[in-house]
This record gives structure tokens, C-alpha cells and sequence, in this order.
């Protein structure tokens, strides 16, 4: 819900876009659902982090296997740069 | 003669609990989140006291105490760990495979959400304006 991410996003004081997805419709496109995994057994997404270049392709992809265990800004950061370098997909 | 307190059986527990609970805070710096490091060693330091309280609880009762003591927390020392354990080892890992979504070369799905100010945003909108986007799915139920 956008006023519970406004929240959120204000209190860790991130600068970047938090999009909501309340019906779990793009988590389920891009295959990311987690079904029974949130409170009260509702459906949320698995982890998932995807570097995209403006053509909409993607460059770099995380798909944790372990809650605890996300890429780290280093590495999305890495990504960017070789992308850079690399030009077009 | 009054025998004396045991405090290594009480230190080792203390240090278990740590072990378990330090977690929210480790879990902050990728060190310690990716793998606990910082955790198994406070385990491993209570399970050490917790060796030696026993070994003065029974080796020397005339000494110590904590014949009852020491087993019950010895025990309750070991059910935090294993409960540790399986929480970490375990239960953190039951995610789910994800075959279907886009690779590298890939191209990704378009869809529009709202953002936080309540405001249609297009996944496609922002890769016009940008030089990449970083897509990054959170569990997010907070």
C-alpha cells in the first residue's frame, strides 16, 4: 500500500521509488510469488533483484536462495559498470 | 561448608541467549547476516562455560553447585541453539525456485504500480528517462 511504503521509506530515509503491489499481479508475472509466506499466511514475493537496461532487458539478476543472504550495493553497483562498459544488450 | 556459586553454567546460558537473540543486531552488516559468524561464536563460547559449570557441578560437588541447575541449563542452552539452528539453517532457506523469471537477456514484463505518493509509475516510463534500473522485489511486509 503506498501509504505504508511512504512510511516505510521515510523511517529508513531511502531516496528511491517504493512501488506496492498489493494483489501480488508483477510478483506473479515475473514468477517471484511466495505463496503463504507473509502474515496470516498471505501470498508475498520471494527476494529478487534485476539490473534492467533502458531496451528493458535484463543485464544482472540475484535470486536469493536464502532470506538472509541479498545482494549487497557493491554488487548492483559492479553490475551498472560492466553494463556500462559492455554498451548495448 | 557452603559449596560456591556456579557461575560458568550461568555465563554459558547467558551467552546462549545472546547468541539467539544478537541476531536483529548482526543481521544489519552483510558480514554477519550472510552468514552468522558472530552468533555460532557466542554459542560456542556458552557451550564452553556451559562444559565447564558442568564438569564443577559433578566433578567437584563438594565445590560447586548446580547439580539441578546445571542441567536444566545446559539443556534450555541447547534447545536455543538447535532452535537457532533451524530457524537459520532451515527455515530461511524454504524459498521458493523461481524458474520463470527473466534472465540476463532477457527481456522483462511492463506493468504499472503505484508509488508511495500514490502515483502511477511504468516500468517502462522510468527506463525511458533512466540508464538502468535496478528492480529489486522485497518481501515487504512491514
Amino acid at each position: 500500500m503506498p501509504e505504508i511504503n511512504r512510511r516505510q521509506r521515510q523511517k529508513l530515509g531511502y531516496a528511491y521509488t517504493f512501488l506496492s503491489d498489493p494483489k501480488a499481479e508483477v510478483i506473479r508475472r515475473y514468477d517471484l510469488l511466495h505463496r503463504g509466506a507473509g502474515p496470516k499466511g498471505t501470498d508475498i514475493a520471494r527476494p529478487g533483484e534485476f539490473l534492467i537496461d533502458p531496451s528493458g532487458t535484463t543485464r544482472w539478476v540475484n535470486l536469493t536462495e536464502n532470506i538472509a543472504v541479498r545482494a549487497r550495493p557493491q554488487q548492483v553497483l559492479k553490475a551498472f559498470d560492466d553494463m556500462q562498459a559492455k554498451g548495448g544488450p | 561448608m557452603k559449596q560456591r556459586w556456579n557461575w560458568s553454567l550461568w555465563i554459558g546460558f547467558l551467552f546462549a541467549l545472546a547468541g539467539f537473540l544478537s541476531y536483529t543486531f548482526f543481521a544489519q552488516f552483510p558480514v554477519t547476516r550472510d552468514f552468522p559468524w558472530a552468533n555460532l561464536l557466542l554459542f560456542a563460547a556458552g557451550g564452553i562455560f556451559l562444559v565447564l559449570g558442568l564438569f564443577r557441578a559433578f566433578g567437584k560437588a563438594q565445590v560447586y553447585r548446580g547439580k539441578v541447575f546445571g542441567p536444566i541449563l545446559a539443556a534450555l542452552g541447547i534447545l536455543i541453539f538447535g532452535f537457532f539452528s533451524y530457524a537459520f539453517f532451515y527455515q530461511l532457506r524454504q524459498v521458493p525456485p523461481s524458474t520463470g523469471a527473466p534472465r540476463v537477456g532477457q527481456k522483462v514484463p511492463d506493468f504499472t504500480l503505484l508509488d508511495q505518493d500514490g502515483t502511477d509509475v511504468a516500468l517502462g516510463d522510468l527506463l525511458r528517462r533512466s540508464k538502468a534500473v535496478a528492480l529489486i522485489f522485497y518481501r515487504g511486509f512491514w
